[in-house]
């Protein structure tokens, strides 16, 4: 695997293998010394050209697990904010002899663009484009699903029959889109509840069913009701009149987390607008998987990275 | 004196062709020494004539000029082109237009006839001078905010009426700004995959189908722009059914390409309207062959490099079309059996010089007419790339394409522009200019 771009095109067997490899970093993350040789003298760099202190820090982490050393390069205070190009920035860092760069843009297809270009020889790992694809995401989602339902008999798994339901603003959601290919690639039946101002036109060709009520996709108590996270200012351009209607029509409350059978799994990739999408009780509650989704992001993109950067043992 | 030997009319039919002092004269009349092409196999067609193109001059000379941009019409068979006004300053005054229009008279490679803005600095507010632009040495026949649609129902209403008083006609950009505000692509299945924010259909069709009832209503003529949608050719075949006088242009490019094109961001592809589904490129070759779509326009648009190698979202919309259009109109039509060489001459010069009022096009090839000509090689074939392109960008989204035919010979009022496929220089072509050509 020379880069991660997208779920879209990526292979169940490839998916994985990505997932196996999360098992055994997961297991070096829970010994005292945290930390495997693999990525010595490598360099990665974080090119964070859109604000994302929680994905940085997960990738930060993830990579100095490896022993790689890091670089952190990020929109604000860098010659990008004083209008230097993605070109520019990118034949810059291969000068530097990057060997691995993690990319966060606001543009969606940027490190696509990137990985085309023969700016850059470096692996290119996508963080977050736009509201393309967030393929880490999907990944440690995937991963923590598996995990929940099958712990340590995890590996080698699919998530084949599981019901996901995915709510909210699926338009703008690069999370969305990212989980609608790896879930489905994985075996599991994916749902898309939300108004219909928040489901992309054109979705209706996605491998998904679609629906705009919550209630009754709670009532089928699906294994996974995953809360995306729905911007304010949305309101503005007319996606939906308030939060006081959203939350009703959309959030998950506290009345319907109390109709969800116990074994559901609550989700949400974060950071939570507690009292909109989601209630502070479903956010707290047992069945949220809120944290462990941040602790399993360090070790899927521990894999990632790997796969990325590090020689394949079995010489693919 | 040059004869033509051997060429193969629009109509099918083979015959001999002299040109003497910038216009086509009886080829029994040329004397037997007069130097001779010989074009057998070669297609005549009448100079191609533009009526959307973006010359870039004045403002953004480090995309075009009106000498590379009218070297790229040369290299692609056309003889007269139609220069959008965002310009900048804007061509919304008189002073503009006249002096888009002598740079075309300088250079010599191609008439240039300097579209006019339909508001001050295409901002949509209040009308420019239009009056002005129509009466100076520009003559100026074409009023268009191309980039922006005149989007108040009330200015287009106010627009279309002043324009008739100078036998004028309104070209219509055709796009909703609220239905379009951050739109990247079409949207459809390919944009929700894609995560680029949607240009619907909808936006172009509802403002193609206010302007023609505002048409209808105050009599006017009503251009309409690189119509790229199958509802918009619906509309406006609903309104020439009606008898409203509207005209449209389909682009080469919307022609030939699909929205599918974008999958790999590659900017090349990024285009205002954007490309479409393959069932609206079907609709357009489809309304192009019935008359619908009245012609062909390129809307030419260059952008230096920077602007193009970046992410989709940061980058410009537009592609080079004029040194391609020929060749892509050939494969989207006549390789189709849609459109023959007779309708080819129709779309791509004698209408659009009608609709621009540019005289000197209706009677190709006749004794007297002003000799404008492109002769066309229809049985060669090439990679297009790079070498092809004679103005001063590459954005063109065809590099790499294998495209059918080539441009051997043009004539721009007899002058010959490019010789045995090769764009003749520059000061060469200005000294055989025909000072005298003004248009009328």
């Amino acid at each position: 695997m020379k880069h991660l771009l997208s779920t879209e095109d990526l292979p169940r067997e490839e998916a994985l293998r990505i997932l196996d490899t999360a098992e055994d970093m997961a297991d070096v993350s829970g010994r005292e010394v945290k930390k495997l040789p693999t990525l010595r003298g490598r360099t990665v760099v974080n090119l964070f050209l859109e604000d994302s202190t929680r994905t940085r820090i997960s990738f930060e982490v993830a990579a100095k697990r490896l022993s790689a050393d890091v670089i952190n390069f990020s929109a604000k205070g860098s010659s990008v904010s004083k209008g230097e190009s993605l070109k520019d920035t990118a034949q810059t860092l291969e000068a530097m002899g990057a060997d691995g760069v993690v990319i966060r843009h606001g543009a969606s297809g940027a490190p696509q663009t990137l990985a085309a270009s023969g700016w850059i020889t470096a692996g290119i790992v996508n963080a977050g484009d736009g509201t393309h694809e967030h393929p880490t995401q999907a990944l440690l989602d995937a991963f923590t699903i598996r995990r929940r339902l099958h712990g340590a008999a995890s590996r080698g798994r699919g998530l084949d029959g599981v019901g996901v339901t995915i709510v909210g603003d699926v338009l703008h959601s690069r999370v969305a889109r990212s989980n609608v290919w790896l879930l489905t690639a994985l075996g599991a039946r994916v749902r898309l509840v939300g108004p219909a101002t928040l489901l992309p036109v054109g979705a209706a060709s996605w491998p998904v069913e679609i629906g705009y009520d919550l209630d009754a996709a709670v009532a089928e108590a699906p294994d996974v009701l995953m809360m995306l996270r729905v911007q304010s200012e949305r309101m503005r351009d007319a996606f939906f009149p308030g939060e006081r209607e959203y939350s009703r029509e959309w959030g998950l409350t506290d009345e319907r987390l109390s109709k969800l059978p116990p074994t559901t799994m609550v989700m949400h990739p974060g950071p939570m607008n507690r009292g909109l999408e989601i209630s502070a009780a479903a956010a707290d509650s047992p069945a949220s998987t809120v944290l462990e989704q941040v602790a399993n992001g360090v070790s899927v993109r521990m894999a990632v990275l790997y796969h990325l950067l590090a020689a394949d043992p079995r010489g693919e | 004196m040059l004869r033509i030997t051997g060429a193969t009319l629009p109509d099918g039919t083979r015959a001999d062709l002299a040109i003497e002092d910038g216009r086509f004269v009886e080829p029994a009349d040329a004397p037997r020494r007069a130097r001779t092409i010989d074009a057998a196999g070669l297609i005549a067609l009448p100079g191609l004539v533009d009526l959307h193109t973006h010359l870039r001059e004045p403002g953004f000379e480090q995309s075009e000029t009106v000498l590379t941009g009218t070297q790229a019409a040369a290299a692609g068979g056309y003889t007269a082109v139609f220069a959008m006004a965002n310009t900048q300053p804007v061509q919304d005054t008189a002073g503009v237009v006249e002096q888009v229009q002598a740079l075309g008279l300088r250079a010599g490679y191609a008439t240039v006839r300097p579209i006019g803005a339909v508001t001050v600095g295409l901002k949509g507010e209040r009308l420019a001078e239009i009056g002005a632009m129509a009466a100076s040495r520009a003559q100026v026949r074409v009023f268009s905010d191309d980039g922006m649609c005149v989007s108040d129902p009330l200015l287009m209403r106010r627009a279309l009426e002043y324009v008739t008083t100078f036998g004028g006609v309104v070209a219509q950009h055709a796009q909703d700004p609220r239905l379009t505000a951050g739109a990247q692509m079409n949207e459809g299945e390919v944009s929700a995959r894609l995560g680029l924010a949607g240009w619907p259909a909808v936006a172009e069709e509802s403002i193609i189908a206010r302007d023609v009832l505002l048409a209808e209503h105050v009599g006017a003529r009503l251009h309409v722009c690189h119509v790229s949608t199958a509802g918009a050719v619906e509309v406006i075949r609903w309104a020439k059914a009606r008898g409203i006088r509207v005209t449209a242009e389909a682009t080469p490019h919307h022609l030939l390409l699909t929205e599918a094109e974008a999958a790999g961001y590659d900017a090349r592809f990024k285009v205002n309207p954007p490309l479409r589904r393959s069932e609206d490129v079907e609709a357009l070759r489809a309304g192009l062959a019935d008359g619908t779509i009245d012609i062909v326009a390129t809307d030419h648009a260059p952008h230096p490099a920077e602007a193009k190698e970046c992410a989709w979202a940061e980058a410009a919309n537009g592609m080079v079309g004029l040194e391609s259009a020929l060749s892509v109109v050939h494969a989207a039509m006549v390789d189709g059996g849609l459109l023959d060489w007779g309708g080819v001459a129709r779309v791509m010069s004698r209408t659009p010089a009608r609709i621009g009022g540019l005289r000197g096009y209706g009677a190709a090839f006749e004794p007297g007419a002003p000799a404008h000509l492109a002769l066309y090689d229809p049985a060669a074939s090439r990679e297009f790339g790079l070498g092809d392109l004679r103005g001063r960008s590459a954005n063109s989204p065809y590099l790499g394409r294998t495209l059918p035919g080539r441009i051997v010979h043009v004539f721009h009022r007899g002058v010959p522009t490019v010789a045995d496929g090769a764009l003749r220089p520059a000061d060469e072509v200005a000294a055989a200019r025909r000072l005298e050509e003004v248009p009328a």
